[in-house]
């Protein structure tokens, strides 16, 4: 079964980081995407710019609609994603409880529905 | 002299600092203000030590430093200036100096173990706070421990420390009846160093760093409490448990309690261990810590007698459970059901657990894995191993039970 992390956490963060907290939490990440990866459950990982990139596209009445800004302007914003295969919800907890963005966000754990492979839109199971 | 001077100053920061931080605090239970002035008298100690040389006394030097400081800061409204730090401190220390008898400093470190498990404290916070305040880490080397980031961390600490003072949390010792409920908070926080439940994937680095702190907080707590059975039953649990360590830490790999090579074990932490667990024992008030130390101190057996008692372990589980049943007990109790009856008595022992967390406990799966290939029922032990390795997250673990599968 396919789940996305949806890594979600504050932005910017309530107290500014400096390098050395910087290289602290790439240094989890990176621990933490080799150990999903060495499991054999990882599809992908990406973290995100933060939102002050964030650029915002919608089509009202045929006309383009482009913001400044993030699709939902709140305080803990989406941040990353962790994209697993794994055989069920649990396990699926078990990799979201290890990530170390846990431990100052919320990891969203969300199945995948459907996938576009070798052409086509598949159910994913 | 320089060097000598830091040296003394380290050591000295080691064994002194939570006796004159609690000292400090306790006149008005703020911690932060408290350890403030107790760097700056670390600080001014390594400016002068090395100059005029370590005093007779250097803990009784920092206390005056720290509590001219402290009287300094009450005075005025606003922080002085730090340079002017070094002449007012050196003014007072030598006249004071003599005044103080080197054995008469109190050591209150037990009512400063007593405020950072505090009920009104944050239970994910006390054990940090212990490791500040009675240890005088600082944030960020908390932080690094419980793989956590430094401002996190930093901000837990300055939160819980604020509440003590703005509450008013008492500096004291609880009185004799409500000792026990009180103690247990300490008990955990101390075990909490130790059993570090690291949110970072098991097996990176941070695992076993603050194993011998724990240690040494248990130590100094069956100093303070020396008639407590389960203060020292904790003193027992860790020092045996800490034995066991330096077995696996060179291995990258996965090594089972009764595979582990048992002449690698410390056998002077063992001895430690038992004495504290007999002393306890002859109290003749059994609790969770002396029933845990028990098991480690039967599996550590195996160390001089070669083999291990599934007997006694079995029985020794059997009645933590009757006092503390936790998932992780009742699995290992399972487990040694599973050694003594045979694996289909485990395996009914394994099923009588009700709890539903048992379907997410990883423990419970690699137990239940291994019981099912005992019995021969291969297929289901596929299945059980299986899900034993996606609830995995520790690579080690993972590779040892995908051998075994």
């Amino acid at each position: 079964m396919r789940y996305a992390l949806l890594i979600h956490y504050p932005q910017p963060p309530q107290i500014p980081l400096t390098n050395e907290q910087l290289k602290a939490g790439m240094a989890a990440f990176q621990a933490y995407a080799k150990a999903i990866d060495e499991a054999g459950v990882l599809e992908s990982a990406e973290v995100l710019k933060t939102i002050d990139s964030a650029t915002s596209v919608s089509v009202r009445n045929g006309k383009l609609q482009v913001q400044d800004g993030p699709f939902a302007d709140t305080k803990e914003a989406f941040a990353g994603v962790f994209m697993i295969d794994v055989p069920d919800l649990d396990a699926a907890i078990a990799w979201a409880e290890k990530c170390p963005a846990a431990q100052w966000g919320t990891v969203e754990i969300r199945p995948s529905g459907v996938r576009y492979v070798d052409g086509a839109w598949a159910n994913v199971s | 002299m320089t060097s000598d001077a830091a040296a003394r100053a380290e050591a000295l920061a080691r064994a002194a600092y939570g006796r004159l931080l609690a000292i400090l605090a306790a006149t008005d239970g703020d911690i932060e203000s408290a350890e403030d002035c107790l760097a700056d008298g670390f600080a001014h100690a390594l400016r002068t030590w090395p100059e005029s040389g370590v005093p007779d006394n250097p803990e009784a030097w920092l206390l005056t430093v720290a509590r001219n400081r402290r009287s300094d800061l009450q005075r005025s409204a606003a922080y002085r200036l730090s340079d002017s730090l070094d002449e007012a401190a050196g003014e007072n220390v030598s006249s004071v100096m003599e005044e103080i008898d080197p054995d008469a400093i109190p050591d209150r470190r037990l009512a400063l173990l007593f405020v950072c498990a505090h009920p009104a404290i944050d239970p994910a916070v006390r054990t940090p706070l212990m490791l500040q305040a009675v240890l005088g880490f600082d944030a960020s080397q908390i932080a690094r421990a419980f793989a956590l980031p430094d401002a996190a961390m930093a901000q837990r600490l300055v939160r819980a420390k604020r509440r003590i003072r703005d509450a008013r949390i008492p500096f004291v010792v609880p009185e004799r009846g409500e000792m026990a409920s009180r103690l247990t908070p300490v008990l955990e926080a101390i075990y909490g160093a130790y059993a570090i439940d690291f949110p970072l994937v098991a097996g990176t680095e941070p695992r076993d760093s603050l194993a011998a702190e724990s240690q040494y907080l248990a130590t100094v707590l069956a100093e303070l409490l020396p008639d407590d059975p389960e203060v020292l039953g904790l003193a027992a649990l860790i020092s045996l448990s800490l034995a066991r360590r330096a077995a696996h830490e060179t291995s990258e790999e996965f090594v089972p309690l009764d595979e582990q090579d048992a002449s690698r074990w410390d056998a002077a932490l063992i001895a430690a261990g038992e004495r504290y667990l007999h002393r306890a024992s002859e109290m003749r008030r059994i609790g969770r810590f002396q029933l845990e130390a028990a098991i480690q101190s039967v599996h550590c057996a195996r160390a001089t007698s070669g083999v291990t008692d599934w007997g006694a372990l079995r029985m020794l589980y059997a009645a933590l459970l009757t006092i503390a049943p936790t998932l992780g007990a009742r699995v290992a109790h399972a487990a040694t059901v599973g050694r003594v009856d045979g694996a289909i008595a485990g395996l009914a022992a394994l099923d009588a657990i009700t709890d539903d967390a048992v379907q997410r406990f990883q423990p419970a799966w690699a137990t239940r894995a291994h019981l099912l290939l005992e019995a021969g029922r291969v297929d289901d032990a596929s299945t059980a191993y299986e899900r034993a390795i996606s609830l995995t997250t520790d690579p080690a673990m993972r590779a040892y039970l995908e051998g075994r599968r």
